[in-house]
């Protein structure tokens, strides 16, 4: 088995009308086997800016230390919060640093702009980024994902269908994965709120 | 064939090993105790490469020691979890620690808690878990059985239970076990269980 689909994992974020949603699977599995079923792989930076980081687990948890370091060294320095454009930035130079022995993880970023536009992008495990207008997904389900988040999508969706669409893509293209799914958890972000909830999907 | 679990209880965790110290085909020793107390409300039960799982729980107990003695407080099983997944980290991409572990401990404001360390440093706080070849068949039956606030001699049934499962279906299974339990009165030594049993150890047999 290959070391990116060791624990499995299913990342989404899309884009809507000033907000964006980005969702997550919660299997932590070893191969087949599955130890728990509330893995968090979403993480929050500052209020309007998340990322969710896809591949292997311990990985997801070291890069999840160190980005939450910099940007808290960032605040410290700078005292401000960091932009989704430069926080991408910086996670693709931390990723690419280790160029010749990588992290096994595929961050998605997801934020919102100071005037409240939505940014989203992805980056590989060596750091190339990609910006994307609608959605972006990452994870060992992403083809399914992919075909999912297609045909679902609209643009400028409200917060409430946002999450109807984000969750109805995430919930079956997990099913067809078997080692990602056991439920879903998804944060759909606008300028005032963030509004998260946990998906009851098929535990198996 | 190591095995090691846990679970938690109503204000206590359970770890549970086995005390075979195997290398290749001989037993070398059936008493050897794979679960550290790292201080008075800490466990940490570890399995893996032999030379590894002494030197790293060493490690961590002597660092667990080092913290108390400087800042005069203990560090919280989280805190601890966390500073052994750091360690476990930073060695993973130079020289690896081949040890998968079980951490279980008690805090006076959250209470009982246990997490589950891989030896690639994945750490997750659970209710029940368990490392090695045995973990195939006791997370079957945790999720049959485990029920949350179970009281002791509910949790030493089910202790009992996955003892007896893997004696009777997993090949080369490991013949003794050691219990220890962490609640508010501190981290000890629970019960023992097992077959072959040395005859100058005074602990029940199970048939």
């Amino acid at each position: 088995m290959s070391i990116t689909s060791y624990n499995g994992s299913a990342l989404i974020a899309m884009v809507g009308k000033n907000c964006f949603a980005i969702a997550s699977d919660r299997r932590l599995g070893v191969n087949f086997q599955t130890i728990a079923c509330d893995f968090q792989r979403i993480f929050k930076i500052h209020d309007k800016l998340y990322i969710g980081l896809s591949g292997l687990a311990t990985d997801v948890q070291t890069m999840h230390q160190r980005l939450q370091f910099r940007h808290k060294l960032y605040q410290l320095r700078e005292e401000r919060n960091m932009r989704p454009e430069t926080f991408a930035s910086l996670v693709s130079a931390i990723l690419y640093e280790k160029r010749f022995g990588p992290y096994f993880c595929e961050p998605i970023i997801a934020g919102l702009n100071d005037d409240g536009t939505p940014f989203i992008c992805t980056t590989d495990l060596i750091g190339a980024k990609q910006l994307a207008k609608d959605f972006v997904v990452s994870g060992t389900a992403s083809e399914s994902l992919y075909g999912a988040c297609e045909s679902m999508y609209k643009p400028d969706l409200g917060p409430d269908e946002l999450f109807e669409v984000i969750s109805q893509a995430l919930l079956a293209s997990v099913d067809r994965d078997c080692i990602s799914g056991w439920g879903g958890i998804v944060h759909v972000v606008t300028p005032d709120q963030v509004i998260t909830k946990t998906l009851k999907g098929r535990m198996d | 064939m190591e095995c090691l679990f846990g679970f938690v209880g109503d204000g206590f965790a359970l770890v549970v090993a086995d005390t075979c110290a195997n290398q290749s085909i001989v037993v070398q020793k059936t008493t050897e105790d794979k679960i550290t107390c790292l201080d008075s409300h800490k466990l940490l039960g570890c399995i893996g490469e032999s030379g590894d799982r002494v030197q790293f729980s060493n490690f961590i107990q002597k660092n667990m020691n080092l913290y108390h003695f400087r800042n005069g407080i203990p560090l919280s099983t989280s805190a601890a979890a966390s500073f052994t997944r750091c360690e476990l980290a930073t060695a993973l991409r130079k020289a690896p620690y081949q040890v998968n572990m079980m951490m279980a401990g008690y805090d006076k404001r959250t209470g009982p808690c246990l997490f589950y360390l891989d030896y690639i440093a994945t750490l997750q706080k659970l209710n029940k878990g368990a490392q090695g070849f045995g973990a195939y068949f006791i997370l079957s039956l945790f999720d049959k059985y485990y029920q949350k606030n179970m009281n002791v001699e509910e949790a030493l049934q089910l202790v009992d239970k996955c003892i007896w499962e893997i004696g009777t279906r997993m090949v080369a299974s490991p013949a003794n076990y050691v219990i220890k339990i962490v609640d508010r009165n501190g981290a000890r030594l629970l019960a023992r269980r097992g077959r072959n049993m040395s005859p100058n150890l005074p602990y029940a047999k199970i048939s």
